[in-house]
């Protein structure tokens, strides 16, 4: 095992390299496209044996990944945010297909405005399209989660797509220590892909149904496929277990931290999570009893896992870096539809939605977030839904329209003079 | 834990200083997080990288907000606010700055209680974006002035990251960053790790409720015409086009046909006129005109020129 400093990009590429991949349809999109070129480099210089093939827009890539991995060989590609929502139709067809690959998306905001900073609402527009999503921290757990990911889609049970998210900038771009896994270690863990009856070969027509169903059918389809990524969740266990025993490293469903005793909770995705982290060291420090929950699958969504982990507990403030317009935090909803009805549920569960197009969540802000449910929860009362957004943000805002307004008002008196 | 941040322009190794002292800290056996930071941004933009250090695991991530260290490659960007050099810089700050000044002059030019320390230009270079080694004399000296890292490992650190480049690049690059290692020694330790913030003991933030507000002032349009002209990306040159009018022979102006920005007008006596507001120094003009009637001349050298003559 060799222990060395590499990007999120890096690291993903490097999880395609070790699961032996062997066809990469590639289309660039920052902040996503390091990881096409350090996979173009290996194949170049001969140091991986995989095809990869350019295509003309992510719609195709996506199309292209489906129709690879049906003919039974490993796929891996990679996108990003305005790239999946292209995408978007074939993300739901491929799902549908029940083809096993494994796709990176390197989470940025979506337009409008333009970013190309991170937040979640690109992976969210994915949520229901039938992918299994595992969500990172750090650029180690993206290494890994390639490795597990390919594990879990290709699951003779299960046979579907996975992503692995990871942030932009505050992933895609950092260096962090990386412990590699050893090539061999990692190819016997992955295994040989095994397509089974997914088979398409040269001179062997075959023909895969996809036919327009009647409602009937189509129900069954489509329910089967909510089946089999909920049966992911009974499967992962044993393959974590199986990834801990060979490489030293546990990664469970929810990753929890100082959560045994926690009557204050975070809930949250992705890699502020680390940051979280720094919040409950320094809470649990000046004496308050706080923990953090980061959802590592998203997808399949661990509902009896949730319900179980906070049980009992005094308030929860679930951060989302996402926003579903009218509505609010995703993350809040589901956590709410996970505890509705059960005794002894956190009595405050508090929306904050923060983090957004890549805006920084400050620690001051996370002992902030604790000491408002806090508060709530010692009066009973419940929570608004808060943007995290300062007094001095807005001032900018307010300069920005100024600006605007003043030149809007100037083109009507030129107009109407 | 040390928090460090590189600002320097797109094309002078902000990227790899960040990396060079990443990695220098890495091999002494500290947790490193390194990143650059980019946006749209080109050749000569400014831009900044970051370097975090400590000997536990790295859980902060982002822009750093309070540097321990700043270094600073191009002295021309201190001034300029959207690069953003003096962002969360208080006394507790070392700010290290190539340039030809002295530190007393960016003491009272600045007025900052940060420790200033100088690491002294070279000799001029005619395009700023291509200071030669610059990034790894910044790295070099960031890392003697962290006093953790021996120059045996910033030599280590160094030939790892730029191998890719060649021997001879190494050599050159390990030359003058040994210079700049050795030149901080009076300093060396001057940085100091600085702890987490304390839940204890916090600033609140000033969240406020984003009240409602109508589409005509909350959707992000500006409906006004001609905004391209008010964003100056003149800013970003470091090469200037100067037109020598006797040698120009007026053809059907070739300039300006090619320029990319449209930063070439003809006036009303027909002659090419440079809009320096927006020319960002590609220097395309430079190579089409016929005559050759277009020379470039480093920016920083304009602009004293054009303060001398303010001046006199
Ligand atoms: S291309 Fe040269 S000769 Fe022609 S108008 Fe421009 S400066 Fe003058
Ligand atoms: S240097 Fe480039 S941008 Fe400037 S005037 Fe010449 S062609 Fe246009």
């Amino acid at each position: 095992m060799t222990r060395k400093l590499l990007t999120g990009n890096g690291a993903a590429a490097w999880g395609a390299r070790l699961a032996l991949t062997d066809y990469i349809p590639a289309f660039p999109i920052t902040p996503q496209t390091e990881i096409i070129e350090d996979l173009s480099i290996w194949i170049d210089k001969g140091e991986m044996d995989a095809r990869m093939v350019t295509l003309e827009s992510e719609h195709s890539m996506i199309t292209a990944a489906g129709s690879a991995a049906s003919s039974g060989v490993r796929v891996f590609t990679a996108t990003s945010s305005q790239g999946l929502l292209h995408g978007m139709e074939m993300v739901y067809t491929v799902a549908g297909w029940r083809t096993p690959f494994v796709m990176i998306n390197v989470s940025r905001g979506m337009s409008s405005p333009i970013t190309l900073e991170s937040d979640h609402n690109d992976i969210m527009a994915a949520r229901d399209s039938g992918f299994l999503q595992i969500h990172c921290a750090t650029c180690q757990e993206i290494t890994d989660s390639v490795l597990m990911a390919y594990r879990l889609a290709e699951h003779k049970e299960i046979r579907v797509p996975a992503i692995v998210n990871l942030d932009g900038f505050y992933l895609s771009f950092t260096r962090e220590p990386v412990d590699l896994p050893d090539a061999e270690k990692a190819a016997a863990f992955v295994g040989e892909f095994d397509p089974e009856n997914l088979q398409f070969k040269g001179s062997a027509p075959l023909s895969q149904a996809m036919a327009v169903l009647g409602g009937g059918p189509y129900s069954y389809f489509r329910y089967e496929a909510h089946l089999a990524v909920q049966h992911a969740l009974s499967v992962y266990d044993e393959i974590a277990d199986e990834f801990a025993d060979t490489f030293g490293r546990r990664y469970d469903i929810i990753d929890n931290y100082q959560m045994d005793d926690a009557e204050y909770v975070f809930v949250m995705l992705g890699s502020f999570a680390t940051k979280a982290h720094n919040a409950v060291d320094s809470l649990r420090k000046a004496g308050w009893k706080v923990g953090l929950a980061r959802l590592r699958i998203f997808r399949p969504f661990p509902k009896e896992k949730i319900r179980q982990l906070l049980k009992g507990r005094r308030a929860v403030a679930v951060i989302d870096q996402n926003i579903s317009m009218g509505m609010g935090g995703v993350l809040h909803s589901e956590f709410a539809t996970a505890l509705y009805g059960m005794k002894d549920a956190p009595a405050v569960l508090a929306s904050f939605i923060g983090g957004l197009g890549g805006r920084d969540i400050s620690q001051q802000e996370f002992f902030e977030m604790i000491n408002e449910i806090k508060q709530a929860s010692d009066k009973g009362e419940s929570l608004e839904p808060r943007l995290l957004y300062t007094e001095n943000e807005l001032t900018e805002i307010r300069k920005l329209q100024a600006i605007a307004h003043a030149e809007h008002e100037e083109i009507h008196q030129q107009r109407d003079g | 834990m040390f928090r460090i941040r590189f600002h320097g322009r797109g094309g002078q190794g902000m990227k790899t200083a960040s990396r060079i002292l990443g990695t220098a800290f890495f091999i002494e056996g500290y947790e490193v997080q390194d990143a650059p930071r980019y946006g749209a941004e080109r050749r000569g933009a400014p831009i900044f990288a970051y370097v975090r250090a400590d000997k536990v695991a790295v859980n902060e991530r982002g822009i750093i907000s309070h540097p321990d260290l700043v270094v600073v490659s191009d002295d021309t960007l201190v001034g300029m606010p959207a690069a953003g050099v003096m962002q969360g810089i208080d006394q507790n700050t070392v700010l290290l700055i190539n340039s030809h000044e002295t530190a007393d002059t960016w003491q009272q030019r600045l007025n900052t209680q940060a420790k200033i320390i100088i690491l002294p230009a070279q000799e001029e270079i005619e395009d700023r974006a291509e200071l030669p080694y610059i990034g790894s004399q910044c790295a070099a000296a960031a890392a003697a002035l962290s006093h953790v890292i021996s120059k045996q490992t910033f030599t280590q650190a160094l030939t790892e990251e730029l191998q890719h480049l060649g021997d001879e690049v190494v050599k050159q690059n390990l030359a003058v960053a040994s210079t700049a290692f050795d030149a901080m020694a009076p300093h060396s330790g001057i940085v100091k790790e600085s702890a987490l913030p304390s839940a204890t003991d916090y600033i609140k933030p000033e969240w406020i409720e984003l009240p409602f507000e109508k589409a005509e002032i909350s959707a992000p349009a500006i409906h006004s015409g001609a905004t391209s002209v008010k964003v100056r990306t003149g800013l970003w040159r470091t090469m200037r086009p100067v037109i020598n009018y006797e040698k120009c022979s007026g053809c059907w102006w070739i300039c300006s046909t090619y320029c990319p920005d449209g930063a070439i007008n003809v006036t009303d006596d027909k002659l090419p006129d440079i809009d320096y507001d927006h020319c960002k120094g590609c220097l395309v003009c430079v190579a089409q005109c016929p005559p050759h009637a277009i020379e470039s001349i480093p920016e920083h050298i304009a602009k004293e020129k054009e303060l001398a003559g303010a001046k006199s």
